[in-house]
């Protein structure tokens, strides 16, 4: 399974690429999104999976009883997750000000902090 | 400011003082080391790098100091008078001590580290003290070729140092030294002597780095005087020389050594005679000395070591002396041109007299050491173990040319007719500025005349720690009978005079072969403007400016990087193991490969919002199958609210053109690279098995150390608390951002 979910990761990242390298900042946006859930997913695959046992410590025991899923890279994946809506909110407000500001989606024509021709020789 | 010797006040008082102290305390230290005891004094410094701040007093650092102390007070002395008002005076002066304690640093240290920081440090100081006239385009230039130059050898310089310290496992001097077969046998000793020697030779000028030196003498002249003809140029001279007794006698050391003396000791002598500026001439003998030196250090006999030691001293001296003295006629005649002086001697008796002391030493003609200098080189060339021939020859011409320029630059100004009006009416300069060239000069006549006094003090004890016995040093003899020496002396003298005789038509002749032979200070500007035209254009290419190239860059970056690492590393990407997949599993999987597929192709806002739900579901019921309920939980509200926040700001924005959405088949390549390229890592990172030693810990100690019955959120919230701090940090600054962003007035649309 570990195996199907790594093609299923990697055609995310594709898919996320190609959004990113768009002209349009909307599309942009996608591919954020989906390029953030590759990368959880990634940590997650890497750690193993094991199906129907959540780290969980039974009431009375010490220890969890049995083989469980590995927690360490879960916790990871939770502090993921949550960074990276973080990061997609703050993209979003700044995509709405650079259209309400600039009047165009398209990166290309943003251009108030480099100047064309500003790096010319 | 030449109306008299006063000073400076304290500002001009205190370093003379200073330095002189210090002078005394080397001196006070002079008969122990004589005895063979050296000093040592260390202080750990990074002692988890082996960095000590260790500090070494024998033979061949006490020569140094000396000559760095005492100079340096002479010189202090000197430049009370010769810059008296200077506004920029003090700065002056504590550029000027600061060089001489980095000098006397970089001499003194015992530990590799240690001697490239003072190296670092004399380059910097010595940046400052070139470029103290930067007000003016040629002192600015010359500054920042010293700097590079010498900076670049200095890096070249650490890379070895490295190397050896590691070869040698230790970073001490006095310890990597001791076993000079092993390092010599090390498979990294032609590296080792590759950088170290481009250290060296940067620092001292040697042929083809020597065209720094007589652009450096565009500082003032005390600052030529001490630190281009003494002490910082010689760095180099002392690395070499520190690393004789563990590095000489292989074949790369003898020939690289030789050849780059002997061709940077000619070339220089011919170079002066043909400068009719005295100061540049004088710049172009120190290269001839410092090539004389290196050619020196090339060989392993008695006679080139002893021969080694006395130059050394012998140059200091005369060319220190020689220095001041054109500072001297600088100053009172406003003007250094050969053609224009003459017949100063009436005016200037004192200088003069210094000058032709000096002088006469540096022609190396009895009863002054600098004939016993001459004498020794001869007794080291002809037993040379490169080629003694050629050594001889490289020597004979270099020495008859000194004579040549002794002529033009210390007698032509005192005795010959004037050649043109003198800018000044000449008057004797102030007693503070004829001390330093007289007593110099004075000193290389009673040296010569009583070689005993610096034979066992400072002789004996510098050839003893380059051979590893004293007792093998030669003798200083003004008379040392009839031999091949006293031939090649006289050979010397009228090859000399007869050069001295024609320099005037020889130097038309010169200066034509010298503007036809190109020199790295040809290129220099050049090659300077094309570093600068690589950077402009590497920063316009990468940053553009545009988006699109940024990401392409990164992502560029992110498969070239994958790529080689796994190449690198001999990664062995395995057949994919499917043989467990239910159809659950495939439905799920293909849930999400076509949410991507269609969020990436679709030309509709809200199919392509749907579209990420539902790869964002599918990510949660992946969670939810492979137990981590806790993280699906988490992705279903965070896909929620995406969708809400996308649907609200989708109000305010314009929907997605078809005429934007235009096939893009490289950046399709690049996608297609990137997603293999981490699905190959991934399908390398399963075949692996998992490192559970943490989650082993997380899942005993869970409950006993944190009373907690789930492990992720005991981790979350126990173990890594600070890190999810950290997190909630981090929404809540985006958060306040993204409230800034929507609260902030609009500007006009695309203005400036």
């Amino acid at each position: 399974m570990e195996a199907l979910l790594a093609i299923a990761i990697g055609v995310l990242v594709a898919a996320a690429v190609y959004l990113m390298l768009a002209r349009n900042v909307l599309r942009f946006l996608f591919g954020l999104v989906l390029i953030s859930n590759a990368a959880n997913l990634t940590i997650f695959v890497s750690g193993g999976l094991v199906e129907g046992a959540p780290p969980l410590i039974p009431e009375g025991a010490y220890a969890p009883a049995g083989e469980v899923a590995n927690a360490l890279p879960q916790a990871l994946v939770l502090t993921a997750i949550v960074i990276g809506f973080g990061l997609f909110a703050f993209a979003l407000v700044l995509t709405l000000r650079a259209y309400s500001a600039l009047g165009t989606l398209f990166s290309d024509d943003m251009r108030v902090a480099e100047p064309r021709g500003d790096n010319d020789v | 400011m030449s109306d008299g010797p006063r000073g400076n006040g304290w500002v001009g008082i205190l370093p003379i003082l200073l330095s002189a102290a210090i002078f005394a305390g080397f001196l006070g230290a002079l008969p122990r080391v004589s005895d063979g005891e050296p000093l040592r004094l260390a202080v750990d410094w990074v002692p988890s790098l082996g960095v000590t701040l260790s500090f070494l007093l024998d033979g061949l650092s006490l020569t140094f100091a000396l000559l760095i102390s005492g100079i340096g007070t002479l010189v202090f002395l000197y430049s009370n008078s010769y810059l008296a008002g200077h506004p920029q005076f003090a700065r002056f002066v504590l550029f000027l001590f600061s060089f001489m304690l980095a000098m006397l640093g970089l001499v003194l240290s015992d530990n590799l580290i240690g001697v490239f920081v003072f190296w670092e440090l004399t380059t910097i100081t010595s940046y400052l003290l070139i470029g103290f006239g930067h007000e003016t385009k040629k002192g600015r230039r010359s500054a920042l070729q010293a700097l590079l130059v010498t900076g670049a050898g200095g890096l070249a310089m650490l890379a070895g140092f490295i190397l050896l310290g590691n070869a040698a496992g230790s970073f001490e001097l006095s310890e990597i030294l001791t076993d000079p077969e092993a390092l010599k046998a090390h498979e990294h000793y032609t590296a080792i002597l590759v950088l170290v020697l481009l250290g060296a030779f940067t620092k001292s000028a040697q042929v083809p780095f020597h065209f720094w030196l007589p652009n450096a003498m565009a500082a003032p002249t005390p600052v030529s005087a001490f630190l281009h003809s003494a002490t910082m140029v010689k760095g180099g001279v002392y690395l070499l020389a520190r690393l004789h007794p563990g590095m000489s006698g292989t074949d790369g050391w003898i020939w690289s050594l030789t050849i780059a003396g002997a061709l940077t000791a000619v070339l220089a002598s011919v170079l002066a005679l043909r400068q009719t500026d005295l100061k540049q001439a004088l710049a172009y003998t120190t290269l001839m000395a410092l090539g004389t030196l290196t050619l020196l250090l090339g060989q392993s006999s008695a006679y080139a070591m002893t021969a080694f030691a006395t130059f050394l001293v012998v140059h200091s001296l005369y060319k220190a002396s020689l220095f001041l003295m054109v500072g001297c006629i600088d100053h009172e005649t406003g003007t250094r041109e050969a053609g224009i002086l003459g017949g100063l001697a009436r005016a200037m008796p004192v200088t003069a007299v210094a000058a032709a002391l000096a002088g006469l030493s540096m022609a190396g003609l009895p009863p002054f050491i600098g004939y016993i200098g001459k004498e020794l080189i001869y007794a080291g060339a002809i037993v040379a173990e490169s080629s003694p021939v050629f050594v001889t020859a490289a020597a004979l011409a270099a020495n008859a040319l000194m004579v040549a320029v002794a002529g033009v630059v210390a007698l032509g100004p005192f005795w010959r007719k004037p050649g043109g009006k003198l800018p000044k009416t000449p008057h004797e300069a102030p007693w503070p500025m004829l001390a330093g060239p007289l007593l110099l000069a004075l000193g290389g006549l009673a040296f010569g005349t009583f070689p005993w006094l610096i034979e066992e003090s400072m002789i004996a004890p510098l050839v003893g720690g380059l051979l590893g016995d004293p007792d093998q040093t030669k003798h200083l003899h003004l008379w040392a009978g009839v031999n091949l020496p006293l031939f090649l002396s006289l050979a010397t003298f009228a090859l000399g005079f007869l050069l001295y005789a024609l320099h005037r038509s020889l130097r038309a002749a010169l200066a034509r072969a010298d503007a036809a032979t190109p020199t790295l200070d040809d290129w220099w500007d050049r090659f300077l403007d094309g570093l600068k035209a690589l950077a402009a254009w590497q920063t316009a290419l990468l940053q553009s400016g545009v988006l699109r190239r940024y990401m392409a860059v990164m992502f560029l970056v992110v498969l070239v990087g994958l790529v080689a690492t796994m190449v690198a590393r001999g990664v062995r990407v395995p057949m994919p193991d499917l043989s467990d997949v239910t159809w659950m599993n495939v439905a799920l999987v293909m849930l999400m490969i076509v949410g991507a597929v269609l969020a990436t192709l679709t030309t509709s806002r809200i199919t392509a919002m749907a579209s990420l739900g539902v790869v964002g579901i599918g990510v949660a019921m992946i969670f939810i199958v492979f137990s981590a309920p806790d993280v699906a939980i988490t992705q279903l509200m965070v896909e929620t609210l995406i969708v809400v926040l996308v649907a609200v700001a989708l109000l305010r924005l314009p929907k997605l053109d078809r005429a934007s959405e235009d096939w893009r088949p490289l950046d399709a390549l690049l996608a297609v690279g990137v997603g293999g390229a981490v699905s190959a890592v991934i399908f390398a990172v399963i075949a692996t098995p998992v490192d559970r030693r943490l989650t082993d810990f997380f899942e005993v100690a869970s409950y006993p150390e944190a009373h907690g019955r789930n492990i992720v959120n005991v981790i979350l919230v126990d173990f890594r608390a600070l890190d999810t701090f950290g997190e909630i940090s981090v929404v809540i600054i985006a958060a306040l951002s993204a409230y800034a962003l929507l609260r902030a007035r609009p500007s006009k649309g695309g203005d400036r």
